[in-house]
Parts: structure tokens; sequence; C-alpha cells
């Protein structure tokens, strides 16, 4: 598909896009009469009816109807400049001249600006951003100095001292029982061991306990509970050479 | 018994608006209309021409390394000109450093004609003045004034208040007439006319 041979049905024109571009240049036809927005939907109208996209014709689709929009805003918007070829000579010459004496003019005011700068290059001042903006105003609500220096006295004053007391538990040796539960058993045979450390606090009596166990595990005593969480009762376990004295002694 | 002398001079109450409008003028960096003056110092008109007059005879050229002065549509300091040569020293001056002919040319269409477009610009040089325009905003030479009247209008440009400093203007009306500018225009027309007579004929 060739853009050019793209046919065109206007009411100003009917024939293929070559031929109305070669009027227009000719100027047998106004561009100023010429539907450009019918022009390319007439061409995105053919391209929609083929399946695939055909760049070129698009390209060339393109550079045409961008000429022919050119010519058109010419016409339309034309500059207010006369065409001085198409003046009779003496006009031609006094509109140049027009021209020309407007731009001397300005080539002069220019020249007096660039005189008079040299002359002002002296000229040093401060430049910067104007200070002039207002600025909002921020108003507070009433304020008391005493809260504030009340707050400051409390955040100024010494921080009280952080106990460390929980950082080191002190345990009771477990020997300390060990004497204790041997010394009691010397003078009795058996006792209660929840009795003995009732009252204790739960450090001491898990000390206690590792004591009765230390016991248990040298032979000194027997232990028995009657049952779980019952009340544990420790016995002196009598040993062979303390029985046969005692029952000599008997 | 106290020492201190009388004071026999009073400073008058338009002194003490002098010193007020110092520090004002002092630190604007734009020049300060006199209503922008009587605003601030929140004082009347006739009392703060009165009190300028003071301080243009204080801060005048080989009195002082300030100087006063009347500018861009108002009152301003900037340095004595003596001083120049330490000021350059200190400060480049990037707004006017190296304008080309194109950019006086373009500065003196929209000095005389603004606000103008840049198409009008060009139709006077008779070149596209796009760049130049550009390179004009950007040194704060001239800003945008509004649009062309009706749809996509083109954009208007005018000198600034900087333009008017950095040139040493009062206002736009100091600018010489454009009708005393141009030379020999009647020498201009005849030429051409001889020239046309010729193709005519």
């Amino acid at each position: 598909m060739l853009a050019r041979q793209l046919d065109l049905d206007l009411d100003a024109f009917e024939g293929p896009f070559d031929l109305l571009l070669t009027l227009v240049l000719r100027e047998e036809l106004a561009p100023a009469d010429v539907d450009i927005a019918a022009i390319v939907l007439a061409f995105v109208e053919r391209l929609a009816e083929r399946d695939r996209l055909d760049l070129e014709a698009c390209g060339e689709f393109l550079v045409l109807v961008s000429a022919l929009l050119e010519l058109k805003a010419r016409e339309l918007f034309p500059d207010e400049e006369v065409d001085l070829s198409e003046l009779a000579p003496e006009e031609a010459a006094e509109e140049l001249a027009r021209r020309l004496e407007e731009y001397r003019r300005i080539k002069e005011a220019a020249l007096w600006l660039s005189e008079r700068l040299a002359a002002e290059s002296d000229r040093y001042f401060r430049l910067g951003p104007s200070p002039l903006a207002p600025r909002p105003e921020v108003r507070f609500l009433p304020q008391q100095p005493e809260a504030l220096a009340a707050a400051l006295r409390g955040l100024a004053a010494e921080p009280p001292q952080v106990s460390l007391g929980h950082m080191a538990l002190r345990f009771p040796p477990v020997s300390l029982f060990l004497e204790r539960f041997r010394a009691l058993l010397r003078r009795r045979r058996r006792f209660d061991f929840d009795g003995e450390v009732e009252g204790l606090s739960r450090i001491e009596q898990a000390s206690a306990f590792l004591a009765l166990l230390e016991l248990r595990k040298g032979n000194e005593v027997q232990i028995e509970q009657s049952q779980p969480f019952g009340r544990i009762r420790v016995a002196r376990v009598e040993r062979e050479e303390t029985a046969w004295t005692s029952a000599r002694s008997a | 018994m106290d020492e201190r002398p009388l004071r026999l001079v009073v400073p008058s109450p338009v002194d003490r608006l002098a010193r007020t409008l110092e520090a004002l003028l002092v630190v604007a960096s734009q020049p300060l209309s006199a209503e922008d003056l009587a605003v601030a110092a929140d004082d009347d008109l006739d009392r703060i021409e009165t009190a300028l007059a003071t301080l243009f005879e204080t801060y005048r050229e080989g009195r002082s390394g300030i100087v006063l002065e009347h500018v861009a549509g108002g009152y301003a300091f900037r340095a004595a000109r003596e001083e120049a040569e330490a000021c350059a020293r200190l400060f480049e001056r990037p707004a006017e450093r190296g304008l080309s002919q194109a950019a006086m040319e373009t500065l003196a269409v929209i000095a005389y004609l603004g606000p103008c477009t840049r198409p009008d610009v060009a139709r006077i040089r008779g070149v596209a003045v796009d760049g130049v325009v550009a390179g004009l905003v950007e040194r704060g030479l001239i800003a945008e004034a509004g649009r062309e009247p009706g749809v996509g209008g083109a954009v208007r440009y005018r000198v600034t208040p900087l333009f008017e400093r950095i040139f040493g203007l009062e206002s736009l009306s100091e600018l010489p007439r454009l009708d005393d500018l141009g030379g020999e225009p009647e020498q201009i027309r005849a030429r051409l006319h001889a020239v046309a007579e010729q193709r005519g004929a």
C-alpha cells in the first residue's frame, strides 16, 4: 500500500493523494480548502483494513501529511509581512525600506544599550532573592515558664540507683546444710525434712534438698516419702560399726 | 553629681526615620519604592521623601563607599563607582557577562516593544530567536509576561527590574526615543527607490 495512492473523497477534491499534493503545490487548490483531518481519517481506515501495520506506508504518509499541514498553516496564519515579490517595484522598495528602518532602529538601540552597559559596568549592587515576602507569623499559646522549669528540674535530678540485687542470687552453701543435718542425725535417728526447712527461702530449701541428696549418695541416710509431694522423712543409716558398738554398749 | 554634658542637639524625627530607611535599604536585595519604604517604616510618604533626600546627601559618590540611587522604579544602595575594582575582585557579574550582538538586539526589541512574543522579535530581526530569548530569561534580564490573546497564544516577554538596574535606568522611559535612533532613513529610502526604478524600467 502506498500512501501516495490513497484514494480521497473530500469536499474540495476527489482522487489520489499525490494528485492532491501536486495541485496544492501548483497552487491550483488552496490548502485552506483541504480537510486534513479527513485525509488522516481515510488513511487510518485503510490501515485498519489490513492485518499488518505497514510501517513504510505510515512513514511516507506522515511526511506527506506534515508537508501539507505546514502549507495549510502558512496560508491560514499568514505572516503579516507582505510578500515582496507580489508588490510593484516601488511598493516593494517602500516595504523593504520600512523593514530595514525598523531593524536599523533596533540595531541602534542595541548599540545604545551596549554603550550604556559598558558605561555602567562599574555598578555593583546586592543581588538575591527578595526578603520582602511576609513570613507567616507563628503564634504560641501563653506559656508558663515555671512549668517548663519544673519539667527541666525533674530531668536534671540525679536518677535513682538501679538495683542490681537480682543479678547476684546468693545460694547458701550446700555444706552448711550437710553439717546441719549431720549434727541433727547425731542427736536423733530420724527427722522430718519439711519440718526442718520450714520458714526458709526457696533458694535455701533447694540448697537443703541438694544437701539431703548428697547425704543419700554417701549412704548416710534413708529417705522415705509416702506419696508424691508428701512429707519427706529422713532416717539415719546405722553403720555396722556403730551398730556393733551400740550393741556392745547395750 | 552627674558629669554628663547637657545634650543640646536632639535628633529630629526625620533623622530617626532616615536611620530606619537606611536599615531597610541595607537589608533589601532589590530596589524599594517610596511606597514600600512608607509601609515598612510605618510613616507617611512626604516624610519618607524628606528622609531620602538626607540619605542621598550622605550616600553619594565621593563621600561614601555606599551610594544611594533611584533605579528600576525604587531606591537601592550600590557600591560607589570608585570601589568597582575591589568589587570586581570579589564578584562575578554573570547577568550581563558576554551578551552577544543577537542578545543585545533581542533585548532592545523587548525593552522598546515589550511585552512582545518571540515571533515579534524574529519578524524584526529576521532570524529565529528561541535560543537567545531562553538565554536572556536564564540571565534574569527578561521574564514572561502573559500570553497573546486567544487559545494557545504565544508567550509575551518584558524586561525585568534587574535589566533596569544593570543598565542603570530609573525606568524604561529613560531609553532614548526609537524615532531618534536609526541614522539616515531618508538616505536608505532614496537608494532603494533608485534600485526600484531601475528594475521597473
